[in-house]
């Protein structure tokens, strides 16, 4: 029986849970010996002009080796120069920062932005003294008004970048079709709010470098050491051959850690500039503001559809807060108008974003980016059209999912979806869920005026995945005359259990058992070329990549083991069972891996592969989630939240059902607890662990997950991504049942996160209508 | 000052400044690194050590406080024939770990929680890890894991 | 995130460690489990010269039957407090509320006596031991002294321990109404309380009510005057003064104030 498609237990798992995974912290490599520890000075205040810096005080303070300013970096290259004319809007090829007067400095220059930006570091001997030191530097701020709401940052009466002459970095899409909604029975259109979240990888960032005899290496907690490699390149003006990147292991990440930021910039040059190896790890207080933040929208949806329950036209409109810098231009809005319409077949969609700057922290890429904002938005807009027309919020789904004959079906939002099954994804989780038992426990709580009413939430939702397919990704598989193998992935895990993931593909291509393959990424010495893990892109490119690459193995190795057993090559067959060569139909004629290996001359067995894929796929499902709301304080509890996510073919069970339960946790978690808060000045409220809200294990159920591949087309595995599927569809399901728990006092929106204290205010002032009502 | 704990069953002595966090101690002095530092607010658990056989926040004591007394660490679970501890076996066998990063100070806290209560029920668990915060796995695996670990332990 | 320098001393009795901070003035701080203090320290938003740790002090740490009381040391951990066979039968409003505070670890650590020195509104213990009507012991240069709770918690952070008086005791009379409750109302199991209830018999107390843990003095005569839970529970916010952060405003306090009340007076009544 083949090993695909089974639960097997991670490889990676031994280390981690004995001496624990070897972080950039943990590092404890000759070159980094005696390393510097780089601390740095942060701006305390969102915007202001910076009148003087001054060091003398911190120089000389016990183990400082420096203290670096913008004054100090004098050996760097110029900026590229902006790109002629306006940025390709919103477009896919344009998820990179904005230059010219939106250029983003290394060191703050003359202004500060957001709190956090980094304004100076201090290099000591040890963690303890660079606290100590950073301290004494002294930066004199004037203060400039903070931009921090977004009709202001639109109104643009303070300018975070006078030389832009607007807060508005992007405009995209068309102005609102006036007719667009005629032919429709009821229209219903709201303002809605998709919080900005913080993406709390666990690890946060931390990059190490060294430069020595030319050289530079930079180790950094990335999801892309290649990409890295060639940031650094273009930020020091260096051939990428005199550049070495390693990705040891990172500890979550999330999209938060796609390449290398200014930050992990800096500490490489650091290193560079002093001679001095450094290494800086962030703290949690400068990782959540220092770090990027994700979603950040605001959005006008409106939809339309007839009192039978068809949907006829939906608009949604997004204000895209990108805080203090354009770091992905106009991307994420560009993908949630891309995915608006979701799972649907609406006949008339449109989509328009405005990218705004505001002195919070930069937003970009966070578990799903982009698409999840998409999903909310439409999850909400179909729940308030259900609400309005009084149908079953079931029912209207059924009605305008894409039905299976419609595939490849080209969306409202211009993209082209794959394959799915989206009506039976809706079933198997309303048969599972019990959905008419809980619509009933509903009316009868309802009935009895019990103080804990009962929510069920639903969100269908199509995404994309691998939406950069046509970059596709590399490996190469080689199979030594010791019968082990090595692959070589351009594809990092931070983990997903890539290792696990890629051995299996190698033992089930070749027949080499998986704990005799070794799986080597993230270090550019060995993996020069690649492209790395987001956009939930790696079993779909990257282990495509070794699927392909093991192939070309076995066909070089059927020539050889033709060669070795005298044979022709037609007439050998693989035992993928026992792992041998043989003639067809005869076992005693095999040789072992290790003897043809052995037998294929100096170039030994090895094979690259490219993987690039013509086009994205689009995993879907649904999500039902079950709340008890406690009527009498607002708090709600998540008690049951039943899935289809399906990502095609399933490589391993146990590593797909571990990123849905991760997607799931972080979906509800930002529709119940998590928002990144600022006050009027733009100072964040929300700075530690202690305010700003992680999901904890005592605040979730266990999860119901039901199976369904519904195999992609565009490649060999059939697989699509899953990464992020979880957290798209947790978010709407359970925001949804929180506004169903509450929906018989007459709330038909709740924004997120639902936190006791606006549950309740929506409760109470829901209760004040309708006793105001009564008493008229 | 001068501090010696017994980590994992050796004696590491060492002369620290005053305000060492135990958490550095181990790390830097005893050179386990296992033992991560996830946040500033003693919210996150990365850094759960036993302390006398007790869950403690290891960057929340100063090395000074654990003077004396014995710690154990994740590097010091397993037996000496290198026999994994059963919530070691369990986070395996249950994929209850992603990234790795909360993971010694899960596991730490998961070993604390099983040997004040050999048999707990589901809900028992997912309070008793309160406060140790994970971002990959939706703590539903985790879960599994312990309960898993106290079955094979004869809890149940 | 570490602490700003300081030197640190451990005392071997009571009367070092009231001998050690009386030396180093008032910049030297008491040290218990340290789970109030170190995190403030990390912060830098504590900056003492001078710690004396008296987390090992046998003499500060027991629970003991004392005929009409118990009595309690204040370097007793809020997990000894949690298991305590003698609390679970005397005093079950301190044992459950000192098994809510924080998660497991916290308690491994922090104790009662660093909670209520400490003073933090939103803690549980404080208006715990204001429910049970418990007397402090205090150490002093000058000598032991005793404190009523009721007069113990005199603002924000701030207590009626004069500089390099150590909290040594906590005695609490045994309840002569069985009936007890503690509500404590938070986002996640893991936060402190937004507002937290803590009853025995008659005795109502807040838990971040104000700038201080309060009695519910209104509640309280209510319920001498015979008002049923409900009724009673109806006064919860009269003359408190909660503040306004990221949880709740003012109103939301006050609401959850008068709920948790009257939950904890009929979960009282049906314990009682």
């Amino acid at each position: 029986m083949s090993i695909l498609g089974t639960r097997v237990v991670r490889t990676e798992d031994p280390l981690l849970l004995t001496v624990g995974g070897t972080y950039v912290d943990d590092l404890r490599v000759p070159e980094l010996a005696g390393a510097a520890r780089v601390t740095f000075v942060r701006s305390p205040v969102a915007h202001a002009l910076i009148t003087g810096i001054d060091v003398a005080a911190a120089r000389e303070a016990p183990g400082v080796v420096a203290v670096l300013t913008v004054a100090d970096i004098d050996d760097l290259p110029p900026p590229p120069p902006a790109p002629e004319g306006e940025p390709p809007p919103g477009s896919e090829a344009a998820p990179l920062p904005m230059g010219g007067p939106w250029a983003e400095p290394l060191l703050a220059v003359d202004r500060v932005r957001f709190v956090g930006e980094p304004v100076a570091m201090v290099l000591t001997d040890d963690t303890y003294a660079g606290e100590d030191a950073a301290e004494l530097v002294s930066v004199d701020y004037e203060p400039l008004p903070a931009v921090v709401d977004l009709d202001a940052a639109v109104g643009g009466e303070t300018l975070l970048f006078p030389a832009a002459g607007t807060n508005v970095a992007v405009t995209a899409g068309g102005p609102a079709d006036g007719s667009a909604f005629d032919g429709c029975d009821v229209v219903v259109e709201r303002t809605i709010v998709n919080q900005r979240l913080a993406p709390v990888s666990m690890e946060g960032r931390a990059t190490a470098a060294s430069w020595a005899d030319g050289k530079l290496t930079v180790w950094v907690s990335t999801q892309n050491a290649q990409i890295s490699r060639f940031i650094f390149a273009g930020a020091f003006g260096l051939d990428p051959a005199a550049i070495r990147v390693v990705a040891p292991d990172v500890g979550g990440a999330f999209g938060a850690k796609i390449g290398a930021d200014r930050d992990a910039i800096l500490v490489a040059w650091a290193a560079k500039h002093t001679g001095r190896a450094v290494r800086w790890v962030e703290t949690r207080s400068e990782n959540l503001v220092g770090m990027t933040h994700g979603r950040a929208q605001r959005q006008h949806i409106k939809i339309g559809g007839t009192r039978d329950g068809r949907i006829l036209a939906y608009r949604n409109e997004v204000i895209q807060d990108t805080g203090a810098y354009p770091r992905m231009s106009g991307f994420l809005p560009f993908l949630t108008g891309l995915m608006a319409s979701g799972p649907y077949d609406i006949g008339h969609v449109e989509t328009a974003n405005r990218v705004v700057v505001t002195n919070t922290t930069p937003i970009s890429a966070y578990r799903g980016a982009g698409r999840p904002e998409a999903t909310a938005a439409v999850e909400r807009a179909v729940d308030l059209f259900a609400a309005e027309i009084g149908m079953d919020p079931a029912e209207v789904r059924r009605i305008n999912l894409v039905p299976p004959d419609k595939f490849p079906y080209s969306s409202g939002g211009g993209a082209v979806y794959d394959s799915g099954e989206y009506v039976k994804a809706l079933d198997q989780v309303l048969t599972a869920a019990g959905y008419e038992e809980l619509r009933a426990e509903q009316a009868r709580r309802r009935e009895r005026g019990d103080p804990l009413q009962l929510g069920i939430g639903l969100a269908s939702y199509v995404e994309i995945t691998a939406a950069d397919a046509a970059g596709g990704e590399t490996a190469k598989v080689m199979v030594h005359d010791d019968g082990t193998a090595t692959v070589y992935t351009g594809s990092s895990a931070h983990g997903q259990g890539h290792h696990t993931a890629w051995a299996m593909l190698v033992q089930g291509e070749l027949g080499i058992p998986m704990e005799r393959v070794t799986v080597l990424h993230g270090d550019t010495d060995l993996v020069p070329l690649g492209t790395g893990t987001y956009a939930s892109r790696s079993l779909q490119l990257g282990g495509t990549a070794v699927h392909l690459a093991a192939v070309d193995v076995k066909e070089q190795a059927r020539a050889v083991a033709a060669d070795l057993l005298e044979a022709s090559a037609p007439d050998l067959e693989l035992d993928t069972e026992r792992g041998v060569w043989q003639v067809r139909g005869d076992p005693a004629s095999s040789r072992t891996w290790a003897e043809v290996a052995a037998h294929a001359g100096p170039d030994g067995l090895a094979a690259d592969a490219n993987f690039t894929d013509g086009q994205p796929t689009f995993p879907f499902g649904t999500h039902l989630a079950v709340v008890e709301l406690d009527t009498e304080t607002g708090k709600v509890a998540l008690i049951r939240h039943v899935t289809v996510d399906d990502a095609g073919t399933v490589l391993n069970p146990l590593l797909a059902e571990g990123q849905r339960h991760g997607g799931i946790a972080q979906g509800a978690a930002q529709a119940l607890l998590e928002e990144m808060v600022y006050d009027a000045d733009g100072n964040p409220v929300t700075g530690t662990l202690v305010d700003y809200a992680i999901v904890t294990a005592a605040e979730l159920p266990s999860f119901e997950l039901l199976s369904s591949e519904t195999p992609a087309t565009s490649n060999p595995l059939g697989a699509k991504g899953i990464g992020e599927a979880g957290t798209i569809g947790a978010t709407p399901a359970v925001q949804n049942a929180v506004v169903d728990a509450v929906s018989h006092l007459g709330i038909r929106h709740l924004d997120m996160p639902a936190t006791p204290a606006r549950v309740w205010a929506a409760i109470n002032e829901a209760t004040a209508r309708t006793a105001t009502r009564e008493g008229q | 000052m001068n501090v010696t704990v017994t980590v994992n069953g050796s004696q590491v002595e060492a002369e620290v400044p005053d305000r060492t966090l135990l958490v550095h101690f181990l790390r830097d002095v005893a050179g386990l690194t296992a033992t991560n530092i996830g946040c500033d607010t003693s919210s996150c658990g990365a850094c759960t050590v036993l302390l006398d056989g007790r869950s403690v926040k290891s960057c929340t004591m100063l090395a000074a406080q654990a003077d004396g007394r014995s710690v154990v660490t994740l590097e010091g679970l397993a037996d000496g024939d290198g026999e994994l501890h059963a919530v070691q076996r369990a986070f395996r066998a249950e994929h209850g770990l992603q990234c790795g990063f909360c993971t010694p100070g899960m596991v730490m806290a998961a070993v604390s929680l099983l040997s004040e209560n050999p048999d707990p029920s589901e809900a028992e668990v997912r309070t008793a890890l309160e406060g140790n915060l994970c971002r990959c796995t939706g703590y539903h695996n985790i879960v599994r894991a312990v309960l898993a670990a106290a079955g094979e332990r004869g809890g149940r | 995130m570490i602490p700003a320098p300081f030197t640190y001393k451990r005392a071997s009795s009571v009367d070092e460690a009231v001998d050690l901070v009386a030396r180093d003035g008032e910049d030297a701080k008491f040290l218990a489990g340290g789970h109030s203090l170190l995190p403030l320290m990390k912060l830098r938003l504590a900056v003492p010269q001078t710690l004396v740790d008296i987390g090992r002090l046998g003499e500060l740490s027991y629970i003991r039957d004392e005929g009409d009381h118990i009595a309690v040391g204040a370097a007793t951990t809020h997990g000894e407090l949690a298991s305590s066979g003698l609390l679970g039968r005397d005093l079950p409003l301190l044992a459950h509320a000192a098994g809510q505070v924080g998660d497991p670890q916290v308690r491994h650590c922090g104790t009662i006596g660093g909670s209520l020195a400490h003073a933090d509104p939103a803690a549980d213990l404080p208006a715990v031991v204001l429910a049970l009507d418990a007397t402090l012991v205090a150490r002093g240069p000058a000598g032991s002294r005793e404190i009523a709770a009721a007069d113990f918690f005199r603002g924000l952070f701030e207590t009626a321990l004069e500089p390099g008086e150590l909290l040594t005791e906590i005695r609490i009379g045994k309840p002569a109404a069985p009936g007890w409750a503690f509500q404590k109302f938070t986002k996640r199991a893991i936060d402190w309380a937004i507002v937290g209830v803590a009853v025995q018999g008659g005795r109502v107390a807040l838990v971040n009510m104000d700038q201080t843990p309060v009695r519910a003095v209104a509640v309280e005569s209510a319920l001498a005057d015979g008002a049923a839970p409900a009724e009673a529970a109806a006064h919860a916010a009269a003359g408190t003064s909660p503040s306004e952060d990221l949880n709740a405003t003012r109103a939301y306090r006050e609401h959850l104030a008068r709920v948790l009340v009257r939950r904890a007076l009929e979960a009282a009544q049906a314990a009682g």
